[in-house]
């Protein structure tokens, strides 16, 4: 793996570091970002890559360690710092205001102006144009934002970015969202851009679209530098070496236990996409009692949207689903939480805690029923419910009076797992459940869930994390572009396989359809 | 008094705060006492049973609206249309009482003065309800929603009567319709019925805030209207709820003015609602949903009240009471933003000392 020479390396990152209150989310990283490459960052979700990038944005600021840029250390206080030397960045979440044009957007905060006479929209609209052209999308400058296609408001995005004359440009996974047809169009725009000097850092999640577009490649593992080669140099295998790390990620099976009757089957769950096609795509699954199902596959590829069906927040999904061989017909989620269903959903600050709410008051919020004598919720019923629960969850909290926001991460996701439980559940469903907290409270919160699966809970699971899904589930399904791509027991399962079917029906290329059911 | 302004979910945390922690949680109170010692030197009977009273009787009407609209808040909504549905109400029950109800074929129905008062305390839910349908059902933003019932009761109310009162409520023997008169003059162990009356209600709805699950899921849909909605709240059932409750609450109101006065007038209650908003923001509600007590609003109320009263009886111009009271809200909600903060550094610090 020979180094280039370092006059190429436009950006430097050297022994960065970035902790949160708790978490250290990048540790002593070191990134080259060369001019006229594709610079291509890749790991697991939460391994740090958009808090490396957002170091590079200006958007956070390093708690150790220095930027070079152009060989002199810099600071980014804000954005805009990092804008003005010439850094532009595409965020994986769009950041675009729906309310305004195309070009009002693309132009936003450096509008055209005819000095104090106002924006001069005709000519925004003319250059907005030209950029739109070159993305080949087809795209009305005048058009509102929030009219077009998600796929679309991505290219706007990438437009605004292009258009800034950035020198440095970051694509935080550009083409999550897009259409084969406008991944081509992007990689052209790519390439033109990497012939013009322009350093590209690309984030993405799919293998071969990096293999394909990329010059060099560093790999983050749990905020460190694992990996870095010459795009060339390397293949699949040793890229999902590196993401991983040792094979065995310390959550193995806990306890081995038997595995019972079906808990729960989804038979032909469908949600229509609004522009056409299927978000979820006759999705059929079921799950045991005692058994854990995970479910991988990457952003997008429908699995918080199929577990949104199964707990009927979808008003238009379609399909059957069965708890106990029995079919549930309530369609809501209070009807189907009654029926034994639960689900912990992937954001928890926005979906699974009211914030301002005490701990206890979370933990019972969906269970009140139980504590009633009357219509007089028992307060010493209550209590005991509450103190099991801190008990046997372990949820670190002097006084269940506090307010559940005061929390670390793992522990407020215990009290959404705890508030879930309330509810008797006999599935639980769990969308990313790792998401946003340390490794310590990732490994208690799985041994939770091998805990529960013992006594009996049927478990669907879904993640991005390939070592998660290997290490804990006891069944894996693998779903893509809304459908299920392969459905192995564990001990079939590898990992290139899995990356491979949650590849299919993406990005370029022909894509075929294989049912291993 | 109520016991209150604390003690609802969530707020009673980090309860070994700092001196300056503790003096803003019960601000609503030192306001109040300061008040009331304030006016008992500066206004001369003051102090008085009398006067008391009488205070009492003023705050009792601000006090009903200002609960409906706690809980109206305390989901993240507002309610506009309360004072019209006072006045609707009112104008509901004089008439029925005056006229009876005519039923275009010939005949008028009277009803007696308990149906009376049940079928305007309906007209008051059902209001609500439209209210509640047309914000959860319709997507109509409460803000509008109740603006637009406040327009429509207005404009019923003023129908009703072509603009005019319907006066001298006493009623007829035969009909059952005298005695309407109690529910604002009458008295129970020297205290007026409304105070009783709205100490009954206030303690109901203090109760069903802590004790039942509707109330614990008002503040659930408050703080998190998504995450309520997935733990199988039934959220718009909630809302059509605390709407409801408002709407029961300004008829409790339309029947105790009207009948005080034993006149009902359509431009009774004309921006009640206002002053609703601002006991209840004074007594610690949110406005951004989630917090709120109903001891707090009842606090709240008395302040604004006695400020008033106080005001009137030193003989302060009412153009400056208008400002005085202005600035007291927004001196309270700044207090407010104060104590949040310090809260937040507290529990930050505590948090930091656990490890």
């Amino acid at each position: 793996m020979s180094e280039t020479p370092d006059d190429d390396v436009v950006l430097r990152l050297e022994g960065v570091s970035k902790v949160y209150s708790g978490t250290v989310a990048v540790k002593q990283a070191d990134f080259d970002v060369r001019r006229g490459a594709v610079n291509v960052l890749v790991g697991e979700n939460g391994a740090g890559k958009s808090t490396l990038m957002k170091i590079i944005a200006g958007v956070e600021s390093p708690t150790h360690g220095r930027i070079l840029l152009d060989g002199e250390p810099v600071s980014f206080a804000n954005a805009a710092a990092a804008r003005a030397r010439g850094v532009g960045m595409v965020f994986q979440e769009l950041n675009l205001f729906g309310n305004l044009s195309v070009a009002e957007n693309i132009f936003a905060a450096r509008e055209l102006t005819r000095g104090a006479l106002g924006i001069d929209h005709r000519r925004q609209e003319r250059r907005a144009a030209q950029f739109l052209e070159r993305l080949e999308a087809g795209i009305d400058p005048g058009a509102l934002v929030e009219d077009l296609r998600i796929g679309q408001q991505q290219l706007v995005e990438i437009a605004k970015a292009v258009a800034q004359d950035a020198r440095i440009l970051i694509l935080d996974e550009p083409t999550s969202a897009l259409s084969a047809a406008e991944v081509e169009v992007l990689f052209r725009v790519i390439a033109d851009l990497r012939a013009r000097g322009v350093a590209i850092v690309y984030i993405s999640h799919r293998l071969e679209e990096l293999i394909r577009i990329g010059d060099f490649i560093t790999v983050l593992r749990d905020g460190r530098v694992t990996g870095r080669a010459r795009m060339a140099d390397v293949d699949v295998g040793w890229i999902v070496r590196q993401m991983i790390g040792s094979p065995a990620k310390d959550f193995a099976k806990a306890e081995d236990h038997a595995i019972g009757a079906e808990a729960f089957r989804a038979e032909d769950i469908c949600l229509p996409r609004l522009t056409g096609g299927y978000e979820v795509d006759h999705v059929s699954l079921s799950v045991r009692k005692g058994e854990i199902l995970g479910v991988y596959g990457l952003m997008g590829a429908g699995r918080s949207e199929f577990l949104d069906c199964v707990m009927g927040r979808r008003p238009h999904a379609t399909g059957r689903i069965f708890i106990d061989g029995e079919a549930v017909s309530e369609r809501d989620v209070t009807g189907r939480i009654r029926r034994g269903l639960a689900l912990i959903p992937e954001d928890r600050q926005r979906e699974g805690l009211v914030a301002i709410l005490s701990v206890a008051a979370n933990l019972t919020m969906a269970s009140l029923s139980k504590f009633l004598v009357g219509f007089h919720i028992s307060s010493a019923r209550e209590q005991t419910a509450i103190g099991r629960a801190i008990r046997d969850l372990s949820i670190k909290v002097a006084d269940p009076a506090m307010e559940v926001a005061s929390l670390s991460g793992g522990n407020q996701q215990k009290v959404v797992i705890g508030k879930a439980l309330m509810t008797d559940p006999k599935v639980l469903l769990m969308d990313e459940p790792s998401r946003g907290i340390d490794v310590g409270a990732k490994a208690e919160v799985f041994r939770t869930m091998r805990k529960l699966a013992a006594q009996g809970l049927g478990i669907v699971f879904v993640t991005s994390d390939l070592g998660e899904v290997l290490a804990l589930s006891d069944r894996i399904a693998v779903m893509s572009n809304g459908r299920v791509t392969a459905l192995v027991e564990r001990a079939e399962a590898t990992e290139q396989s899995l990356v491979a079917a949650s590849a299919l029906g993406h990005g370029p290329g022909p894509s075929p359809l294989l049912e291993t059911k | 008094m109520m016991s209150a302004a604390e003690g609802s979910l969530g707020q009673s945390a980090a309860g070994s705060g700092s001196l300056a922690l503790n003096l803003m949680k019960l601000r609503t109170f030192i306001a109040l006492f300061a008040v009331l010692v304030f006016f008992s030197f500066a206004a001369p009977n003051f102090l008085s049973a009398a006067n008391l009273i009488l205070m009492s009787k003023h705050v009792a009407l601000n006090a009903f609206l200002a609960m409906g609209m706690t809980f109206v808040i305390v989901t993240g909504g507002i309610d506009l249309s309360v004072g019209s549905i006072v006045g609707l109400c009112a104008m509901v029950a004089g008439g029925l009482i005056l006229n009876g109800l005519d039923l275009m074929i010939g005949y008028t129905v009277y009803f007696n003065v308990v149906e009376i008062i049940l079928i305007t305390l309906g007209v008051g839910l059902l209001i609500g309800a439209i209210n509640g349908l047309l914000i959860t059902r319709l997507n109509v933003a409460p803000f509008i929603a109740t603006l637009g019932t406040l327009y429509v009761a207005r404009g019923l109310a003023l129908l009703s009567s072509d603009g005019a009162t319907f006066p001298n409520l006493v009623g007829k023997e035969e009909f059952g319709t005298t005695g309407y008169g109690v529910l604002g003059a009458g008295r129970l162990f020297g205290l007026p019925l409304a105070i009783w009356i709205l100490i009954v209600v206030a303690l109901a709805a203090s109760y069903v805030a802590r004790f039942t699950p509707i109330g614990r899921h008002i503040f659930a849909v408050g703080g998190n209207e998504r995450a309520a909605g997935l733990s199988g709240i039934r959220v718009a059932r909630v809302k059509l709820f605390v709407y409801m409750f408002s709407g029961f609450c300004a008829a409790i109101v339309g029947l105790i003015v009207s009948s005080e006065l034993m006149a009902a007038h359509p431009a009774t209650g004309e921006s009640f609602e206002l002053n609703a908003i601002a006991a209840a923001v004074l007594g610690g509600t949110s406005m951004s949903g989630g917090r709120g007590t109903i001891g707090g609003t009842i606090v709240g109320a008395f302040v604004i009240g006695i400020l008033s009263d106080g005001l009137v009886m030193m003989g302060v111009s009412s153009f400056w009471q208008m400002v005085i009271k202005g600035l007291v809200i927004i001196i309270a909600v700044v207090v407010d933003q104060a104590q949040r903060r310090l809260q937040q550094r507290v529990a930050l610090r505590q948090m930091a000392r656990m490890g």
